[in-house]
């Protein structure tokens, strides 16, 4: 450790650091545009000026390393007429529109010329313009506000990994531009909006449409895919306006997928609101007492086994334990998680997570990604691996994938092969990347839904296993063998082993009439066109989609914003959301709906209140009483084997799972934005 | 104010010629091959020059910018930030001579102004940055090229022509215009940056006997 005196405060800080990182350790807060913690060191908006003791002039303390015994004055007034001098340079250019700038109130300029900008301007010549870029559907551009920092060039080279964003041009002429009018092909690129200190990139969705101040911010959990992205709900007059990105180094640092930001006009579309139920093949509202009443009615008589259950990919652990121990209730072992027929090894914990915990691919040195596109599965996961390769350096972090990518991964990956037989040449030694892994310290393997949705998937399971054992994967005190989940509800539901039951139906043999009366909570990527005419659809859920289209009956439940749930993600953290808006005209949270049945059904759950359920989760499943905490280690309570006939691998090569990125759920599908970006990079998404 | 920028037309396509490809594997050569991003700037010359000897306008289009890319492996937009960044690269169209006026302070003070007027007078074009109608000539107001010993310089593509005047340049101009290239270099008497009219000191020493 280096010790330094800022303002007369000795602190140690790691050999390395910047002198602002030191004044930060020492509680001072500096001003900065261009410095930003998980990008490069810029050192080019000169605001974060400090003195140094024996420095003949002021330094930007951003890109100044420390030395011991280094004295640093963050207040003199040589600082803060340096400093002054800096704002009154950037407000040279810099309209004052900031009453109709959508960047007022979170605007870094705004609150800093507050501390250092002076009242009036000595510039008498004519402000620059700088003609605004088309940069796609999502991130709307004000060029003339920017103040050149590099923070969306810095963001989009090194963390986005899709260089598009440059400063082109010199002196007055200089601009941000991608210079040949083009959208940006990144899934991150709502972050460039949260990197920008000022109002020349903002979300062009929510432009224009509320204050930050007026809104409701309440701590949620990202659904659109499993990697419970931390977010924050920003929601106005009951309606939910937009979301942000909440810090948690061990899930998502501080970016969000695009699709989990601006998703958020789907809420508000083709929900459903008030009950239906189908007499003679028309749907028609009734109050929810009816609902449940026609359903119980039909329920009567009904043996437990003629009943299913299959969860979908956004439902919350307490929906989920409740609808298991409803289905328990009524006699029923037909339940299912995974309606696109994926295979895990369910008889550990460990058989289903990403053991390594997402920090783990920070220490990682090889990587194997079997059936997996980071890219699109999880883009925030996928920045992670990028982070990973870019810090490695040239050769640092090699990574092989089976399963050729739709799309460019954003780091060099070595396709091995297209399909499992590629692991078997692994296995037997003859792909070079088995010595990779085998000479690697701390080797990883990612295991995806394209190789898991498939019929050989335990086969393929097995040869990973096998693989990981014999080159290092799984040792004593590392464990990178990793199942990288495409739906947030998955790990939640398998925790409370929401699955079928000894010779109870798969999601596949319930869709194809194995039951008479299928209950499908949030299940809208079955193959509804399969289910029989004579099954009797239940469908619980928050959007009008194709599911919902095919039911008997409706039962509407609340998005994720609209609900307090608990979310497990891949790595198998347990995270809570809170309820921002209320869920619209009659639709009640999930839980309640499945409580409430029980009770007409005279099987009446044992729980009343949001706390008791809980109780009753981490009584199925510990875990469920840790939330927050990484509990991959934790072993897990043994859940029923599945039994797996010996099966042999496919030839067929693997295919990504994810065809449109923008397009995966009912959330995302009501969504004119993701329309929108479906239509802008569909094509490209789709090569 | 920035004019307003319009788009310059692009061609559809660009390849380096043989002549370039061997000035390519010189430069090239000079890097070590993981860092041969570092050629960014001899590749955009050579690309100009090549524009300049196929079409008479030395200029970098865009694909020649992205054959670069292509070529250095580095994103297309790194290439981009080089070439706008740089006024020796010219990212649009340019007549086929280049007349380069400095009007930085010492050929100010020696008479730029003249020089300019007797660019735009010859040339017919109103405001630096133009081209004139005929297509022969771009006129651009650059910074000190570093020769003020011989101020005023006018740079014509790669040579400098120094010690302008008014009509210097103007007979300068009538010659391009003829399609001849009259000798780069004072356009007074005098060698290089001598004196005019030949030496004034130390002419002593031209005698034998020095002081002994």
């Amino acid at each position: 450790m280096v010790r330094v005196i800022v303002d007369g405060i000795p602190v140690d800080v790691p050999p390395g650091s910047s002198a602002l990182q030191a004044c930060e350790a020492a509680g001072k807060e500096i001003p900065r545009f261009c410095y930003h913690e998980r990008l490069s060191v810029a050192g080019n908006c000169r605001m974060c000026l400090v003195e140094v003791a024996r420095a003949p002039k002021p330094v930007a303390s951003c890109g100044f390393p420390v030395a011991d015994g280094m004295e640093i004055f963050t207040d003199t007034q040589v600082v803060r007429r340096a400093r002054r001098a800096v704002m009154e340079f950037l407000l040279i250019n810099h309209p004052l529109d900031c009453p109709i700038c959508d960047q007022g109130g979170e605007c870094d300029l705004q609150d800093q010329a507050y501390g250092y900008g002076s009242g009036v301007s000595r510039y008498r010549e004519d402000k620059r313009a700088v003609t605004d870029k088309d940069l796609g559907p999502l991130v709307k551009t004000v060029m003339t506000r920017c103040i050149q920092c590099t923070r969306c060039v810095r963001f989009s080279t090194e963390v986005a990994g899709t260089p598009e964003l440059g400063l082109v041009s010199r002196g007055e002429n200089a601009e941000i531009t991608t210079y040949v009018e083009k959208a940006l092909t990144s899934e991150l690129s709502g972050n460039l909006i949260d990197v920008c200190p000022v109002g020349a990139l903002t979300a062009k969705p929510s432009a224009f449409h509320a204050r930050s101040w007026e809104y409701k911010k309440t701590d949620s959990i990202d659904v659109m895919d499993a990697l419970g992205t931390n977010i924050q709900v920003q929601a106005r007059g009951g309606e939910v306006m937009r979301i942000v990105p909440r810090v948690n180094d061990e899930v998502n640092e501080e970016w969000l997928s695009d699709k989990g930001r601006f998703s958020v006009d789907g809420l508000k579309k083709q929900r459903l609101d008030r009950p239906w139920v189908r007499v003679n093949g028309k749907l028609i509202a009734v109050p929810w007492k009816d609902a449940l009443v026609a359903l119980a009615r039909r329920l009567d008589g009904v043996s437990g086994d003629r009943i299913g259950a299959i969860a979908g990919d956004l439902c919350d652990a307490e929906s989920l334990c409740a609808l298991k121990d409803l289905m328990t209730a009524l006699g029923s072992v037909n339940l299912d998680c995974r309606q696109d027929g994926a295979w895990y090894d369910t008889t550990r914990r460990a058989g289903y997570l990403f053991n390594s915990d997402l920090t783990g691919i920070d220490q990682a040195d090889a990587l194997l990604i079997v059936g997996s596109t980071p890219r699109h599965e999880a883009p925030v996961l996928n920045a992670r691996i990028r982070k990973r390769f870019v810090d490695a350096g040239r050769g640092g972090f090699p990574v092989g994938i089976i399963g050729a990518p739709r799309c460019d991964l954003t780091y060099d990956a070595t396709v091995l092969g297209e399909g499992p037989e590629t692991l078997t040449a692994l296995l037997k030694g003859e792909n070079p990347f088995a010595d990779v892994l085998k000479n690697a310290r701390r080797p990883m393997i990612i295991l995806g839904h394209a190789a898991l949705t498939r019929r050989d998937a335990p086969a393929v399971y097995a040869a990973c296993r096998k693989l990981a054992e014999a080159t290092g994967v799984v040792t004593e005190d590392w464990n990178g063998f990793n199942i990288l989940h495409t739906a947030a509800a998955r790990v939640g539901a398998l925790d409370l082993g929401f699955l079928p039951g000894a010779h109870g139906r798969s999601a596949s043999s319930m869709v194809r009439g194995g039951v008479d009366v299928l209950w499908l909570l949030g299940a809208d990527d079955v193959p509804v066109e399969r289910i029989p005419a004579d099954t009797f659809v239940v469908y619980q859920g928050h959007h009008g989609d194709a599911a919902a289209a095919r039911a008997d009956i409706i039962l509407p439940g609340a998005a994720y914003t609209e609900k307090p749930g608990t979310y497990v993600n891949t790595a198998g953290r347990v995270q809570r959301a809170f309820r921002a808006v209320f869920a619209p005209g009659e639709a009640r949270e999930d839980w309640r709906i499945i409580r409430a049945f029980s009770e007409v059904v005279a099987h009446t759950l044992p729980y009343d209140t949001l706390e008791q359920l809980r109780e009753r989760l981490a009584a199925v499943n510990p875990v469920f009483g840790m939330t927050g905490a990484n509990v991959a280690q934790i072993p897990g309570s043994a859940l029923a084997a599945e039994a797996s006939e010996a099966v042999t691998f496919d030839e067929t090569p693997f295919r990504p799972v994810i065809r449109d990125y923008y397009q995966t759920n009912v959330i995302s599908r009501a969504s004119q934005t993701m329309a929108e970006c479906s239509a802008v990079y569909g094509a490209a998404a789709a090569e | 104010m920035n004019p307003v920028w319009t788009p310059p037309q692009q061609p559809e396509s660009f390849a380096f010629d043989a002549d370039s490809e061997a000035e390519i594997k010189v430069v090239l050569g000079k890097y070590p091959a993981e860092r041969k991003a570092s050629a960014v700037m001899p590749l955009l010359y050579i690309a100009q020059r090549q524009m300049g000897r196929q079409t008479g306008s030395a200029w970098v289009p865009l694909p020649a910018m992205d054959e670069i890319a292509r070529r250095l492996e580095m994103a297309p937009i790194r290439v981009y930030e080089v070439a706008s960044f740089y006024t020796m690269y010219n990212t649009r169209p340019v007549g086929r001579y280049h007349l380069q006026v400095c009007t930085t302070t010492p050929c100010w003070l020696r008479g730029s102004d003249d020089v300019v007027s007797a660019c735009k007078k010859a040339t017919g074009i109103s405001q630096f940055g133009q081209t004139s109608e005929d297509g022969l000539f771009t006129l651009t107001e650059v910074e000190c090229l570093g020769a003020c010993a011989n101020a005023p310089i006018l740079q014509v593509d790669d040579d400098f022509y120094e010690d302008m005047d008014g009509p210097s340049t103007e007979k300068l101009i009538a010659a391009l215009r003829a399609g001849v290239r009259p000798p780069p270099g004072p356009m007074v008497d005098r060698e290089v940056s001598a004196p005019q009219g030949g030496r004034k000191t130390l002419l002593a020493t031209d005698s034998a006997a020095g002081p002994q």
